[in-house]
């Protein structure tokens, strides 16, 4: 039997707020055990939450940017259970109005494009952190406890991994150009389980499902989701019946553990938080937040095939991080061309931000450099060869690449009288070589193109070195 | 009327996370079966076009501006913490 | 003679004439809870160091800088958190809880220059009409010692009752300041929901807890009632409304004042001489000027299941955060989490409050949330509105506070009938948000009677007024029971 892959995702993405949604304690990563945190944020007695004002503006940004309806109004309810890193032993979430609903996005796997629908996007509090020792104790760690979170929820549209990782790649992009997170899943400041189930192709009804935490990468949801299917499936063709259950991916087997078996177990009791009055968002307040949305990946996208002509590669590639896609868009406004800076960006800089572990920011690199250097190049005045040099001059030290080339004595020789007479040097001294080459062996030509280049200190014009240095040859 | 056995003691004292004994359990069965009565009691009201009453003031859009202030000494707060270690609380395993 | 029984104004004038100091009116107050609590039992904790040496600090304060609370004692209800002095909630569970902040009222009763004498038992995390609920102390009635003070609030109501303090702050969830206030004689105030802050209290049902205060005078009140009004940024449904000067509507004149009686606070369950009162009290007013007549609340038969439905629901919410791990009681040598939790609370707690949290999880429950909880929430919805109504024709609502004087202490609990009237007359107040009074109108075999003045949202003045001029026109505020005047 064939089964179809059914699966939703649930997407946790913390907000970057200078502090927490519901305490006026700082909300930001890495400060040390405890230190970050409000009387309200230990549940201590007495203590009310208070409602972070662009909190919530950013989970209407991510709305907006994710197609939801954004709520007219909204509110907030207490979801209950107990666990050392919940100290109210309640969630402060949305349950019934949460401020994003009926959104999508638009993702693209083998060239087929396809919508995935967003349920819902609600606000709520990220718990606290429990570090677990080996001596039976866990150490509770409550800076995180209060950091504002959306959970992305999507309807059960998702129908292999590697829609799962197409959708995630998207979502990042997208709520990384709204600027309300940093979106890094190595900090934890997005995460993300799947809902997993199979049915026969053709039925309606789904299976039942299993759910799949501690995914710590795209690239362990494709694996955990396709490795989960696979168990399913075997357990289906034996006849078995799925368990609902929650499941943890291992990355070292390869294979989803059962964490817990879900039962009655959880009865969340939710309430409307009698702390905490109502929102109610007009239209004003809509069109503010909407209008502080930047132009977004897709739109990016389409505007850099058609009015850029840059291969449709080419512009998924730029557009996946917005500083990339800025930073394109400034080179291209300092007057740039398109394709050269695009490639440029794509290998040069690329690589050179992998090979540092660096992001844009943290190099010297501004576009006007890069606008600079890619448009000496373009009228012929440094070679590629000499674009290498000052590249990276310009990204560890930074400047404009007319100053580095005139500074470093950089300018490419074009000039055919100076290049012809290094030239019958290079060739009295190295008679060998053009015996060679008239013997057939092209490998002789590199050899004396490579001994101009060397005597000019890479500045000869590489076109006009081998048309003269031919010229000469044959003149022997 | 309904009534609330031993059992459904038992069962949401679970939620509650409150130990009770059998005995208790026979107590509070017995105190909270005159509360469940209420149940019957709100049935007979005819609440079809009512909105429920969520706050008792008309308030809406409370809100904070976002600036940290007034963070807990951590020292402080430990004082009432029973066990910790590296500033951190510290609890039993789960089981 | 103590200074205890005398009035803010009266205090102050012995401040400003410099015939006695701040220091000296703290000691008093000391001396009086050291001559009287062993009996009256109001006190969880008498904080006599800090008291002193603020009061030191005080004296020092220039008389123009002195408002008309300045240097005067007060008691603190004990699950009003209080920085670095012990906050128990009258709970084993919060037994040596030194709180790391202050409650926004204790800063303001602090601004105000008053001074806190102590920490006031109540029933277990304000679950209670009795006071016998507190898990350290039994509160006595000054009225008469083998009484009930009332609750929760009994602690506050009997320190003033009895001239320890001239002013205490209680808390009303049901009725938890008004009862205690009208079973002891005094003056308590249930402010409008969201008048003043509650960050800083512990909560027991969030959307009907308010802080109020008890005095012995109607002005009394008002000026306390002015100190801790007020929106507060820590508390999100605190409302931003302008607080007037209530001592200001103090002015005697309530000709034409339209008052509404409902015949259910008069009907089945209150007692005769409570009734007789109550009526004696609408004579007076009618003599004052106003007019009144007999209404009907009809949804005020639902006020105690609907009250009981939520406040325990949200109780059993706001209670769920005593773990035994952040702060609180812990339990000796839990093995594992399971145990810490369980043990925790099952030893920490009480039996009433455990009773609470259950049906309060009950009512929560996936299955009964919708019939019960919401469904509750709707019928007062429609309480509410019963109110609202009447504030169209009608400028207060008066009845009495409690269906009876006060009860034995350990007597067999009161038949459902009288229960059943005090919910009617008390939480269906809390139920609809609206402010209500209780001042003395009668003594009866020994021990006072109170009449509840009930106003409009925000109509804290109005009720002041109606209060004051009642209270002026007669002497029952002038009475004390005989433990206050120190007979041994
Ligand atoms: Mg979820
Ligand atoms: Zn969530």
């Amino acid at each position: 039997m064939n089964f179809e892959t059914i699966v939703g995702l649930e997407v946790h993405v913390e907000l970057k707020t200078d502090t927490k949604i519901f305490s006026p304690a700082p909300s930001h990563y890495g400060a040390e055990p405890n230190m970050n945190i409000h009387v309200t944020d230990l549940a201590y007695p007495g203590t009310l939450p208070t409602l972070n004002k662009r909190a919530v503006d950013f989970g209407m940004k991510a709305s907006f940017a994710l197609n939801c309806e954004v709520a007219d109004v909204m509110n907030f309810d207490r979801k209950h259970y107990f666990y050392p890193d919940n100290p109210a032993a309640y969630q402060i979430s949305q349950d019934k109005r949460p401020v994003g609903q009926n959104g999508w996005i638009e993702i693209e796997v083998d060239g087929k494009k396809k919508k995935i629908r967003i349920e819902r996007v609600h606000l709520e509090e990220d718990a606290g952190k429990l570090t677990h020792s080996d001596n039976g104790y866990s150490l509770v760690d409550l800076n995180r406890q209060g950091t504002p979170l959306i959970e992305i929820v999507t309807e059960a549209d998702i129908r292999t991994p590697d829609e799962a990782y197409a959708f995630l790649e998207k979502l990042k992009a997208i709520i990384q150009y709204t600027g309300v997170s940093d979106v890094r899943m190595e900090e934890g400041s997005l995460r993300c389980d799947a809902n997993i189930s199979l049915r026969p192709f053709g039925q309606k009804e789904f299976g039942t499902k299993t759910e799949l935490k501690n995914l710590n990468s795209f690239n362990f949801v494709r694996r955990g989701i396709a490795n989960e299917v696979e168990r399913q499936e075997k357990i289906l063709l034996s006849g078995g019946e799925i368990v609902q259950e929650t499941r943890r991916y291992d990355e070292a087997t390869g294979q989803t553990v059962l964490m817990r078996v879900k039962g009655s177990a959880n009865d969340y009791r939710f309430i409307n938080d009698p702390d905490l009055p109502e929102i109610h968002i007009d239209k004003e307040w809509k069109d503010r937040v909407r209008a502080e949305i930047p132009e977004l990946p897709d739109a990016r996208k389409t505007r850099y095939v058609s009015e850029l002509d840059l291969p449709e590669y080419d512009a998924h590639v730029l557009t996946l991080t917005k500083e990339m896609s800025d930073f394109f868009d400034a080179t291209v406004a300092a007057g740039a061309d398109a394709k050269l800076a695009s490639n440029w960006l794509m290998g040069e800089v690329s690589a050179y931000l992998n090979a540092e572990q660096k992001e844009l920011h943290d190099t010297a690199l501004t576009p006007e450099g890069l606008s600079s250097m890619v448009k000496l190049i373009a009228d012929g005045t440094i070679s590629s060869k000499i674009a290498k040099k000052v590249f990276k001059e310009l990204i560890e030290n930074g400047g404009n690449a007319a100053d580095i080339v005139k500074e470093k004595g950089l300018v490419q020789i074009s000039d055919e009288g100076t290049l012809r007479k290094i030239v019958t040097e290079i060739l009295d001294a190295n008679e060998q070589s053009i015996e060679d080459f008239k013997n057939g062996k092209d490998r002789a030509v590199g050899f004396l193109v490579g001994q101009v280049m060397k005597a000019t200190k890479g500045q000869a014009n590489p076109p006009l070195v081998n048309k003269i240095l031919l010229e000469e040859i044959n003149k022997r | 009327m309904t009534k609330f056995t031993q059992d459904d003691v038992k069962y949401f004292a679970n939620f509650a996370r409150i130990g009770v004994s059998d005995d208790e359990a026979e107590v509070f069965a017995e105190l909270i079966s005159e509360l469940v009565g209420f149940g019957d009691v709100l049935k007979e009201v005819d609440t079809d076009h009512v909105e429920p009453m969520t706050h008792p003031l008309q308030l809406f859009n409370v809100l904070r501006e976002d600036v940290p202030q007034d963070i807990l000494d951590r020292e402080e707060m430990l004082k009432s913490v029973e066990e910790h270690e590296a500033g951190m609380i510290k609890v039993p395993n789960i089981l | 003679m103590t200074l205890m029984k005398k009035s803010a104004a009266e205090l102050q004038q012995l401040l400003h004439n410099r015939e006695v100091s701040v220091k000296e009116l703290t000691e008093d107050s000391l001396q009086q809870i050291a001559k009287l609590d062993g009996k009256v039992q109001a006190f969880l904790a008498v904080t006599e160091k800090e008291a002193l040496s603020q009061a030191e600090s005080l004296d020092n304060e220039p008389m123009e800088n002195r408002g008309p609370l300045f240097g005067l004692p007060i008691g603190i209800k004990d699950n009003i958190i209080t920085k670095g002095i012990t906050t128990t909630c009258a709970s084993k569970m919060l037994e040596n809880f030194v709180p790391v902040y202050d409650a926004t009222v204790t800063n303001k009763v602090k601004q105000a220059g008053m001074v806190s004498v102590g920490k006031l038992n109540m029933d277990e995390f304000a679950m209670g009409s009795t006071t016998e609920r507190s898990a350290f102390k039994t509160t006595h009635n000054p009225w008469n010692l083998d009484r009930v003070p009332g609750g929760s609030s009994g602690g506050s109501a009997a320190a003033v009752a009895a001239g320890e303090v001239p002013f205490a702050l209680g808390t009303d969830t049901g009725g938890s300041v008004r009862q205690p206030a009208a079973f002891c004689g005094v003056v308590g105030m249930k402010p409008t929901y969201g008048r003043v802050s509650r960050y800083g209290l512990v909560a027991f049902a969030s959307s009907l807890d308010q802080i109020g205060p008890i005095t012995r005078t109607v002005e009394d009140n008002a000026l306390l009632l002015n100190a801790i009004a007020g929106v507060d940024q820590w508390d999100s449904s605190s409302s931003p409304k302008q607080v007037p000067d209530f001592r200001a509507a103090l002015t005697g004149d309530i000709k034409g004042l339209r008052i509404a009686v409902p015949k259910e606070y008069l009907g089945e369950g209150i007692a005769d001489d409570v009734k007789e009162s109550v009526l004696e009290a609408l004579k007076v007013l009618e003599s004052l000027g106003a007019t009144w007549e007999e209404v009907t609340l009809p949804h005020s038969k639902y006020a105690s299941p609907v009250y009981y439905t939520i406040a325990t629901s949200e109780a059993s919410s706001n209670l769920a955060r005593f773990d035994g791990i952040r702060y609180g009681y812990h339990p000796e040598g839990a093995k594992n989490l399971e145990e810490i939790y369980l043990r925790s609370r099952s030893e920490g707690f009480g039996t009433e409050v455990k009773k609470r949290i259950l049906y309060g999880t009950y009512a929560l429950s996936a299955d009964h949330h919708e019939d019960l909880y919401v469904k509750a929430m709707k019928v007062r919805t429609l309480i509410a509105q019963d109110f609202a109504n009447l504030f169209e024709k009608y400028d207060v609502v008066i009845g009495p506070t409690s269906a009876t004087t006060a009860y034995e202490i350990g007597g067999v609990a009161q038949n459902q009938l009288t229960l059943y009237a005090n919910d009617v007359l008390t939480v269906s107040v809390n139920l609809a948000g609206v402010p209500a009074i209780s001042v003395p109108c009668g003594i009866s075999n020994g021990l006072p009677v109170g009449l509840q003045i009930i106003g409009n949202h925000f109509d804290e003045p109005l009720v002041y007024k109606v209060a004051h001029a009642y209270e002026q026109a007669t002497d029952f505020h002038k009475q004390s029971p005989s433990q206050g005047e120190g007979n041994e």
